[in-house]
């Protein structure tokens, strides 16, 4: 077989993260309900071959609970981080582009949403939209676009005295022109990176915000609820609740990391012939 | 002379920035709030479980300002916030502020032990991997640091917990003192006793972070030809981190640590949830489960100040004390 090189290597890690993460996603949709079914003669079980993570106390199997949960939490960090890197995408290029006054407004924006803690943040707009997923979405989506954007800001802002960009203008195109064909194309690696990377800070804060409570309703298979629940089986010697399905969730929220540390490498420029 | 007119104008700008945030935060938070389907007066009433006198219930009204514009209700609000009357808690019967100022001293232990613990571990240990570039010791800590920080911080807990307090019976399985023991009776070892695992759970969340900054800084001083020249002078290692890494190093660490408020305050939220450590984390989310909008309010508004006042001090650090900005006007 022919030697691989880098950049081959990481396209092909790449895109086996890629299918990892699909399988999971798809097998949580298609999973039946009747995976994860209470069944009381099957409580507390450690976990076992029929029962890879063991079950729960009303006798869920916590296998097909944590990839049905993950599949949601994907689901969320997907939607969440779309929506906030779309949002950082607009906002970034607006502070670059827009007068002075603008850039401070929008600077004065970020400082603001970065002021009040995250977790924080997420609970009161959840609080606001009677918990549930929408609210978790919207509470995601509000708190993450803030470094991208000030990324996307500062990009466009070096991009708009490279010499093309100038020359551009002297020939009598427009903003918008501009804009399309020689700004996006730059922006669109930073903006796939940063989509990618944001991803599992979505993640986490959806895994954490349900577990304090708020967030889905606790009938619904999700990381965050199930580690809840795991607490207050710890002292009675019930480890295995808490301790397969947090794993799986770091090892997801790792490979993604690892997945967007990848495709950057594959993306910049400056990195992607070594 | 010049250095202090400098550092009152960075203070005050930056004071007049959290005036204006704090008070956007507040219109933010109450519109959201009125915005919300819970009605506070009812909630309040709801929480006591009896009967209220009218009296008593037009005073509540009175403070929500209900039947009022919603500007009217706002301005209403703001002007009893300033005097220090935050309103009274549905869920502890109490005023709010009484109970930040008391859950805010238990939560400052704890991220300040978190604060400093992660602080002095994310710098030495960003010194170890800077000093040991791409050699075994650096190649161990950085995967350490990468998957320290895809790990959920309440998950942490979760094992330190189940590992430490139930199986080990090290640490206690939670709050701040122990059960059955009154409050004036607690010694200070039995606070500690019980700050140790939450602080120490905190601080693992926000360590890799300092970590990695310190070492690619230092990389990046190691690097200079300043240092190439100290090297050709014979000076060891050691001598070379002293006076030329410490120096360059030390500041941005520290100003970084100042920034990290909100993740701090952010991850105290789950670790005090962890603990069941009576902080203000754990405040937020009770009020948050239990619709206790004035409790829910002080405490985004308190954590607002807490943050802005971390990055104040990051600013005034990065502006005043680092001689490489001092020199540069404006």
């Amino acid at each position: 077989m022919k030697k691989l090189n880098r950049r081959a290597k990481t396209l092909f890690l790449c895109l086996c993260l890629g299918l990892l993460l699909l399988l999971v996603y798809v097998s949580g949709i298609l999973i039946p309900e009747s995976a994860y079914a209470p069944d009381f003669m099957a409580a507390r079980l450690s976990p076992s071959l029929r029962h890879p993570f063991g079950t729960d106390t009303l006798g869920r199997d916590l296998f097909w609970r944590t990839v049905k949960g993950l599949s949601v939490s994907l689901t969320v960090g997907i939607v969440a981080s779309c929506i906030s890197a779309v949002a950082a995408l607009f906002i970034g290029i607006g502070a670059a582009v827009g007068s002075k006054r603008v850039d401070s407004f929008i600077s004065w924006i970020i400082d603001l949403v970065m002021g009040v803690p995250h977790t924080v943040l997420i609970i009161l707009i959840s609080f606001v939209m009677g918990r549930g997923l929408k609210g978790l979405l919207v509470g995601i989506a509000c708190t993450h676009w803030c470094s991208l954007a000030r990324l996307i800001r500062s990009e466009v802002m070096q991009l708009r005295s490279k010499d093309y960009v100038a020359v551009s203008r002297k020939l009598g195109k427009s903003g918008g022109w501009i804009l399309v064909n020689h700004l996006l194309p730059h922006l669109l690696p930073q903006f796939i990176v940063g989509l990618i990377l944001m991803f599992p800070h979505a993640i986490l804060h959806e895994a954490a915000v349900s577990f304090l409570g708020f967030g889905l309703p606790p009938e619904q298979p999700a990381i965050g609820i199930i580690l809840a629940e795991s607490m207050k089986y710890l002292s009675a010697g019930i480890w295995w609740p808490a301790v397969f399905p947090g794993l799986t969730l770091v090892l997801i929220v790792f490979l993604i990391d690892k997945l967007g540390d990848n495709l950057r490498r594959v993306l910049d420029p400056y990195s992607a012939q070594e | 002379m010049q250095l202090l007119k400098r550092s009152c104008r960075i203070i005050g700008k930056n004071l007049i920035k959290i005036v204006s945030l704090l008070l956007a935060v507040s219109i933010i938070a109450f519109a959201l709030v009125c915005a919300s389907p819970v009605d506070p007066v009812q909630q309040y009433i709801l929480g006591l479980g009896t009967a209220v006198s009218p009296e008593r219930r037009a005073a509540i009204e009175e403070y929500w300002g209900v039947g009022q514009p919603p500007v009217q209700r706002y301005l209403n609000w703001l002007s009893n916030l300033l005097q220090g009357d935050m309103g009274e808690s549905s869920l502890y019967r109490r005023p709010v502020a009484e109970i930040i100022g008391e859950r805010f001293v238990n939560s400052l232990a704890l991220m300040l032990c978190a604060w400093v613990l992660a602080g002095v571990l994310g710098f030495v240990l960003g010194c170890v991997m800077g000093m040991y570039q791409d050699r075994w010791p650096d190649k161990i800590l950085k995967k350490i640091c990468y998957i320290l920080s895809s790990v959920p911080t309440f998950w942490l807990g979760l094992l330190f917990l189940m590992i430490f307090s139930v199986y080990l019976g090290l640490f206690p399985v939670g709050f701040s003192s122990p059960i059955g023991v009154k409050s004036e009776d607690v010694t200070i070892w039995q606070k500690l006793h019980h700050l140790i695992l939450p602080a120490f759970t905190l601080s693992l969340m926000s360590f890799a972070n300092i970590a990695l900054h310190t070492r690619q800084k230092l990389i990046d001083v190691l690097e200079s030809d300043y240092v190439l020249f100290a090297r050709a002078r014979g000076e060891t290692e050691l001598e070379i981190l002293r006076r030329h890494g410490l120096r360059n190093i030390l500041l941005p660490a520290v100003t970084l640590q100042f920034a990290s408020f909100a993740e701090l305050f952010g991850g105290s939220v789950l670790a005090e949830n962890v603990f069941s450590y009576p902080g203000l984390g754990s405040a937020v989310s009770a009020a948050g489960l239990n619709s206790d909008v004035p409790l829910l309010l002080g405490v985004t508004l308190f954590s607002t100040l807490f943050v802005c006042v971390g990055n104040m001090i990051a600013n005034v650090l990065y502006g005043v004390v680092d001689p490489q900005t001092r020199g540069a006007e404006r």
